[in-house]
């Protein structure tokens, strides 16, 4: 199977966009899921249900939601623009946000389970030998959380990757700035004789996915090595 | 020296107590669900007392206005459950306390440690191949291995048959006679008070009132 070098930014921009996606949703992930396993709070139940908006609404709607939030004349898009000269409509980071938005509910749910199995009389016992918390949340319950955190990457990368509906809304569809493959797909079926093509980057589609899944059972599986 | 005043209201009852435990072992005896535990906890800084003085050493660790966190409290504790992080090798378990002594001085080596508990064969172990017994000794040296001003001990012969309670009860014998270190140990079971104990305290819930 020989690539186009078309085909080849499609791939390379779609990596780019999955990972951005997913390393911009981390911190913000981690966040969600520790408050919603740790912390009581007023509202508590109405943030789980945000965070789970995306995984329920029709990523069209996702999209244009972003649009009016984060578009050059949106609440947030217009502070964007005006204090950073950050545009995020029709360019790659803006297909990264609406990807990293689409990934959220699935890595908030990989994460947070993996906070509510970590024993806490764990951490109590990191205090009691002289760790403070912050030192106790890093060389305990960090750790302890990783098979979680990389299940949570992989789920976020596979879902960034294959993201379509808020993308298009939200991003456009531009080939060499924010089309990756899946809206690659579509615009060679829309047209003629791109059979070839739509062949060649679902095959591309489902080695990256793959080789997602084998990575992430791989470093599992080192996990588990180093432990028995 | 340990000096212990201090109650908390967990549910329906007032948990808690008044005693000194001085030099060698000192046992909370009494029934199953009278608060020992939660003592134990308010000692180490787990649980906050609701009132009440715990001072160590002639240092004030809670007080009116005073919580010191658990970390700064020079509190040994051998949790029932060992607690053994499972993500790390025995000698890195060994080591996480040794690492955190604040400049507290050793009482006796890393070495001297493993000697005493008979660690020597466990130091490549992952915790989740240890057996109950080996599970508690490593958590002994893990506490040790902090340098405390006292070794607290929640039910240490718990679930574990009788070699493997005569090991444990040797070394909490070797730690009060060779390491010199107070300390207070939580037991419902009057055998083990009897073998171990230099003075026993009673403890039994108190109904909350009011």
């Amino acid at each position: 199977m020989r690539l186009s070098a078309v085909e080849w930014a499609i791939l390379g921009l779609s990596l780019k966009v999955g990972i951005v996606a997913v390393l911009l949703c981390l911190p913000v992930a981690f966040a969600l899921a520790w408050l919603l396993a740790r912390r009581r709070f007023p509202g508590r139940m109405l943030l789980d249900a945000l965070v789970h908006l995306p995984l329920v609404l029709p990523p069209v709607v996702t999209g244009w939601l972003l649009l009016i939030l984060l578009g050059r004349n949106g609440a947030v898009g217009a502070l964007l623009y005006d204090w950073f000269g950050i545009t995020l409509v029709f360019r790659w980071t803006g297909a990264a946000v609406a990807a990293a938005v689409m990934a959220l509910p699935l890595m908030v749910r990989a994460i947070r389970l993996s906070i509510e199995a970590v024993d806490r009389r764990l951490e109590g016992a990191a205090r009691s030998l002289g760790a403070g918390r912050w030192d106790a949340f890093v060389s305990v319950t960090l750790p302890l959380c990783r098979p979680g955190v990389i299940a949570a990457l992989v789920l976020g990368f596979a879902r960034s990757i294959g993201e379509f509906g808020a993308t298009i809304t939200f991003a456009s569809n531009i080939p060499g700035e924010t089309q990756t493959l899946p809206l690659a797909i579509y615009a060679a079926l829309q047209s003629p004789g791109g059979d070839a093509m739509v062949t060649r980057l679902s095959i591309l589609s489902i080695l990256v996915s793959l080789a997602a899944l084998l990575a992430s059972e791989w470093i599992a599986r080192r996990g588990r090595h180093a432990r028995v | 020296m340990l000096e212990f005043d201090a109650w908390k209201k967990l549910g329906d009852v007032i948990v808690g107590g008044r005693f000194t435990a001085g030099s060698g072992v000192t046992a909370l005896f009494g029934p199953s669900g009278a608060g020992k535990t939660s003592i134990l906890n308010m000692v180490a800084g787990l649980l906050k007392p609701d009132r009440g003085r715990i001072v160590a050493d002639g240092t004030l660790l809670f007080g009116p206005g005073v919580d010191l966190p658990p970390e700064a409290r020079g509190i040994g504790y051998v949790f029932q459950d060992a607690l053994l992080f499972p993500h790390l090798g025995v000698e890195a378990n060994l080591r996480y306390g040794e690492r955190r002594s604040r400049g507290r001085p050793p009482l006796i080596g890393f070495d001297a440690t493993v000697a005493l508990l008979g660690l020597e064969a466990l130091l490549t172990r992952w915790p989740a191949t240890l057996s109950g017994g080996e599970a508690k000794r490593v958590a002994i040296g893990r506490a040790l291995l902090t340098a405390p001003r006292i070794l607290l001990m929640d039910e240490p012969l718990a679930s574990l048959d009788a070699p493997r309670r005569a090991e444990i009860i040797a070394a909490i014998l070797r730690i009060r006679d060779e390491v010199r270190l107070p300390i207070l140990h939580v037991s419902h079971d009057r055998d083990e008070v009897d073998r171990l104990a230099d003075a026993v305290i009673a403890i039994d819930g108190r109904a909350a009132t009011g």
